[in-house]
């Protein structure tokens, strides 16, 4: 039988407020344990959350983004449980009146566009952390995290193969970082995804039993995750079994899904809505003021650059990945007037070669824009050839230096005065008379032996275009 | 001096009768003469107040200062106050230094007023009796054999006594009004929102309001203007502007229309219903107009506050895990041990059975039933108050079915204990102002009467309990053993 996988996802998106969701203790990464939990966050008696205007009008930014409704009324709840890095006892967290409702997100999956709906974004706090290492046996709590801002976005069930959700994944990824309300971290936790799976016979339309994995927190173990859990889940209805409703946790280290509890032993939150809190009513006014704050999208960035400037999708993709990225490349066409399609070259491969190797940010490349511009023009003037141009980029790229100078300093300019190209022809065809003779019976592919020889011998600044012709004019007419 | 109000006080210190380290050393002399009777107190603050009188003492030398500089004050244990212990009446935080004081700890210190100590109260606020404190129950001046009511039964009975010329109490279903009415005071909780509830420990966050408790309503509305304001860390805060209490005492009650809910009086027992009978002849002399009302869905009060409350508790307490601060139990096993012993051993039997009503009533297949249908009754009560505020300017009717009942009377039997406060849950339902004055005594008890009035509107409710207080001098009567 032929099975179709079906899977929702839900992505915790850690919002780039500077202070907590419900206190003004900072949020910032890396601190000392508890040095950033003030006495709002450590749940002590007495204290009162009072909400953070930045992270509401980051999940609107969101919501107006993937085209959703933004609830002009929505209500905080309180999810009670007990745990120790849970310091109230409940987290207070949107629940049945969410601040964002439907809405979608468009993916590419092989050169085929899918509109992924999601079903909901919701603001919440986030938990401390445990740590259970060093602490001999028993357990650590650190409430730096506790009330950070999180916005939990949940994906319709639309999506049908693990390729589908890291698209999925990385599509919502590359959109919260545009938006610049998350700094798209995943090693420090700040985009963490949950995945709802379930499969059914192809054609069927009711839903199979899903389970839920835990953890999948990086782009690489989506897909495999993913694999493993639907493959699991087929080898057990092919041998006649029944999926049993859990939530599963992922283990990358042996790349297995394992159980950790059932639906049974789910727990009842005892949500309701938190009297410390007022419903947050939002007039259209602010909404409509977050609206005249969004940039331009990727999609419709994407969709520019095809049009704009020529570009194939896989490129115009590529270039569009961050806004910092195709910033740069508008400016390195604009600053530059050389073709567009030439420009995503050199920016796709030398520069974005050249961060890959030593893993940085575009934002750190020690070549900026206007630098690699200036480059390119000096190629399309004629002032250095490309396989030069593509030294003196080397070059930048460790020096940092401007390349006029570059090109003054380490005499880079290219050779393009006829008669000095001549003289040097003269040179080579002199010292190689056999090679001439062979070239002449035949031999054509002597012609690349000459050309190669000039170059050489001029340091490879003879301009390619000139040396070939005077060549072939010379062995013609010799 | 114990026997002066607030406004006799200030007078008096302004005249340099005597220095604020003078009166609160005179009434911390009469706590330690009578507070061991009582056990109103749970932590004295001596030390803290003499340093604070001293300040006070120079800031009213140069002629600076508020109104209420120098006059002492006590707060309920409910209120956080930096450094000093913040039990709320529980084993659960007898060890609590509060890391921050209460907006309203802090506004008091700003105007001047010494504090005397932290006053006793039912464990987290939880009773009507005074007697789920984990420190004893406190003792009613008028009647030892009595309770003083509660849950401010700590504050009441000090002010009655003349501990303190004034304290801070918080309402959450009649916490203030109860025991005001059953200690003979004045007290009033005011309108949800108009006092902020940063540093005042959670019962009920949706019903929780503090408020002033003292000798009169002229106290009152003093103690008020420094306590009211919007807060912005509470985010339930209302941002009114406050009114000059004290300017709208003195109006005339000619043509203030008092609205008896006949509900209230249908049920009520018939000696204190005279004693009412009589304060209501007094306000036609001073030329109110009385008009009987309706209240029809306030018999569901009791139900759905016991329902709501919990419920909200419940969840405000959870954060007593022993983890972090507060009571912690001996050498946990396991995580699960930790929560289950300290809680077990860190809670009172009251505390304990509202967590469970909560628990229950929050939870999967409950909700609706509970909950939500608690919420509908709580919209329909206060839509019974919002008709009746159109036609009538305040509700007059008891404060409690009885004065002051024995210690250990209805310690056994939960719902009696609840119905004590069927008079003034629905105001709390409806998040409305009220006041519990007195108006006489009944087997050498105090009476109290409530008053209720539409929101923000305290001014009025304090002119009308004003002049009353001009004309009658139940509120300056002392408890015998305490004069």
């Amino acid at each position: 039988m032929e099975w179709e996988a079906v899977i929702g996802l839900e992505i915790h998106v850690q919002l780039l407020t500077k202070s907590k969701i419900f206190s003004g203790a900072s949020t910032a990464y890396g601190a000392l344990p508890n040095t950033q939990a003030c006495a709002i966050d450590l749940g002590m008696p007495g204290t009162l959350p009072v909400l953070n205007r930045e992270a509401v009008r980051m999940a609107v930014k969101f919501g107006l983004a993937v085209n959703a409704e933004i609830a002009k009324r929505s209500v905080f709840a309180r999810k009670n449980y007990f745990y120790p890095d849970l310091p109230k006892g409940y987290q207070i967290s949107q629940y049945e009146l969410p601040i964002v409702r439907g809405g979608y997100l468009t993916i590419r999956v092989d050169g085929r566009e899918r509109r992924i709906g999601i079903t909901r974004a919701h603001l919440e706090e986030d938990a401390g952390k445990s740590l259970h290492e060093d602490f001999h046996g028993l357990t650590g709590i650190d409430l730096n995290r506790a009330g950070t801002p999180l916005l939990e976005i949940v994906s319709e069930p639309d999506l049908r193969s693990p390729k589908e959700a890291l698209a999925y994944m990385k599509a919502l990824h590359q959109l919260v970082v545009y938006l610049g309300i998350c700094d798209g971290n995943l090693q420090e936790g700040s985009f963490r995804c949950d995945a709802n799976v379930s499969v059914r016979p192809k054609g069927e339309i009711k839903f199979g039993t899903r389970t839920e994995i835990k953890n999948v927190n990086s782009f690489r173990f989506v897909e495999r995750a993913l694999s493993y859990e639907i493959a699991r889940q087929i080898e057990i209805l092919e041998a006649g079994g029944q999926i049993v409703q859990e939530t599963r946790l992922y283990d990358a280290d042996l790349d297995q899904t394992r159980s950790m509890r059932s639906k049974e032993e789910a727990m009842d939150y005892r949500y309701f809505p938190d009297p410390d809190l007022l419903p947050l009513v939002l007039d259209q006014a602010f909404i409509e003021a977050v609206r005249q704050e969004l940039p331009e999208l990727p999609e419709a960035k994407y969709r520019r650059f095809c049009e704009q400037y020529g570009l194939k999708p896989y490129d115009a993709e590529v270039l569009t990945a961050s806004s910092a990225l195709a910033d740069y490349y508008e400016r390195v066409v604009q600053d530059s007037a050389c073709d567009p399609k030439l420009c995503a070259n050199w920016v796709m491969v030398e520069l974005i070669g050249a961060l890959n190797k030593e893993n940085r940010e575009i934002t750190q490349s020690p070549v900026s824009a206007p630098q690699l511009a200036k480059l390119m023009q000096r190629i399309a003037d004629g002032t250095l050839s490309g396989k030069l141009g593509k030294q003196v980029f080397e070059l930048m790229w460790q020096t940092g230096k401007d390349v006029d100078a570059l090109i003054e300093e380490e005499g880079f300019k290219q050779i393009t005065d006829q008669g000095a190209i001549e003289q040097v022809i003269d040179q080579v065809l002199a010292s190689h008379p056999k090679e001439i003779a062979d070239y002449r019976a035949g031999k054509e592919k002597l012609f690349g032996f000459f050309v190669g020889q000039v170059m050489k011998a001029t340091a490879g600044k003879a301009n390619p275009q000139q040396v070939n012709a005077l060549l072939k004019a010379k062995l013609k007419s010799q | 001096m114990h026997t002066y109000t607030l406004k006799e006080l200030a007078t008096g210190l302004r005249a340099r009768h005597y220095s604020s380290r003078e009166l609160v050393r005179h009434f911390l002399d009469r706590i330690a003469q009578h507070n061991p009777a009582l056990n109103a107190f749970i932590t004295l603050t001596e030390e803290v107040a003499l340093a604070q009188a001293e300040a006070a003492d120079a800031r009213l030398a140069r002629g600076e200062g508020h109104w209420l500089t120098g006059v002492p004050i006590a707060h309920k244990d409910i209120f956080c106050t930096l450094g000093i212990r913040t039990s709320c009446g529980s084993k659960m935080l007898d060890n609590f230094l509060a890391p921050y004081d209460a907006t309203v700890v802090a506004k008091c210190q700003q105007v001047g007023m010494p504090l005397l100590g932290k006053l006793n109260m039912d464990e987290f606020a939880m009773g009507s009796s005074n007697e789920t404190s984990f420190y004893g129950p406190v003792k009613n001046p008028w009647n030892l054999a009595c309770v003083p009511g509660g849950s401010s039964g700590g504050s009441a009975a000090a002010v009655a006594a003349g501990l303190t010329p004034a304290a801070t109490g918080t309402d959450t279903g009649g916490s203030i009004r109860q025991p005001a009415a059953l200690c003979g005071i004045t007290g009033l909780k005011p309108t949800y929102g108009r006092v902020s509830r940063w540093g005042m420990i959670a019962f009920a966050s949706s019903l929780d309001q503090g408020g002033p408790m003292a000798r009169s309503a002229e106290d009152c509305a003093l103690l008020l203007q420094v306590m009211a304001g919007f807060d912005e860390k509470d985010s339930t805060s209302v941002d009114v502007p406050v009114p000059d209490y004290i300017a709208g005492l003195n109006q005339s009650l000619m043509g203030m229309r008092i609205g008896l809910p006949k509900e209230f009086f249908d049920q009520l027992d018939s000696a204190m219903a005279r004693a009412l009978e009589e304060a209501i002849a007094e306000y036609r002399k001073l030329g109110a107009e009385i008009i009987e009302i309706s209240l029809p869905n306030i018999n569901l009060s009791v139900p759905a506050y016991y329902v709501i409350a919990p419920c909200e508790c419940s969840s405000n307490l959870a954060r007593y895990d022993g983890v972090r601060y507060g009571y912690r139990c001996q050498n946990p096993k396991d995580l699960k041990d930790l929560y289950l012993r300290t809680r077990a051993e860190g809670f009172g039997a009251e505390v304990k059975r509202r967590i469970l009503i909560g628990t229950y009533a929050l939870s999967a297949g409950y909700y609706d039933a509970y909950y939500l249908k608690a919420q509908k009754i709580r919209r329909l009560i206060a839509e019974d108050f919002k008709r009746a505020f159109e036609t009538v300017d305040v509700l007059l009717g008891p404060t409690t079915p009885t004065p002051a009942f024995k210690l250990g009377e209805k310690l056994g039997d939960p719902v009696a204990m609840y119905l004590s406060d069927i008079f003034t849950i629905a105001v709390n339902l409806a998040g409305l102002p009220a006041m519990s004055i007195p108006a006489g005594f009944l087997d050498g008890k105090p009476v109290g009467m409530q008053l209720i009035g539409n929101y923000f509107e305290e001014g009025k409710l304090l002119n009308v309990a004003h002049q009353y207080q001009r004309v009658t001098d139940w509120h300056r009567k002392l408890p015998p053993g305490f004069a």
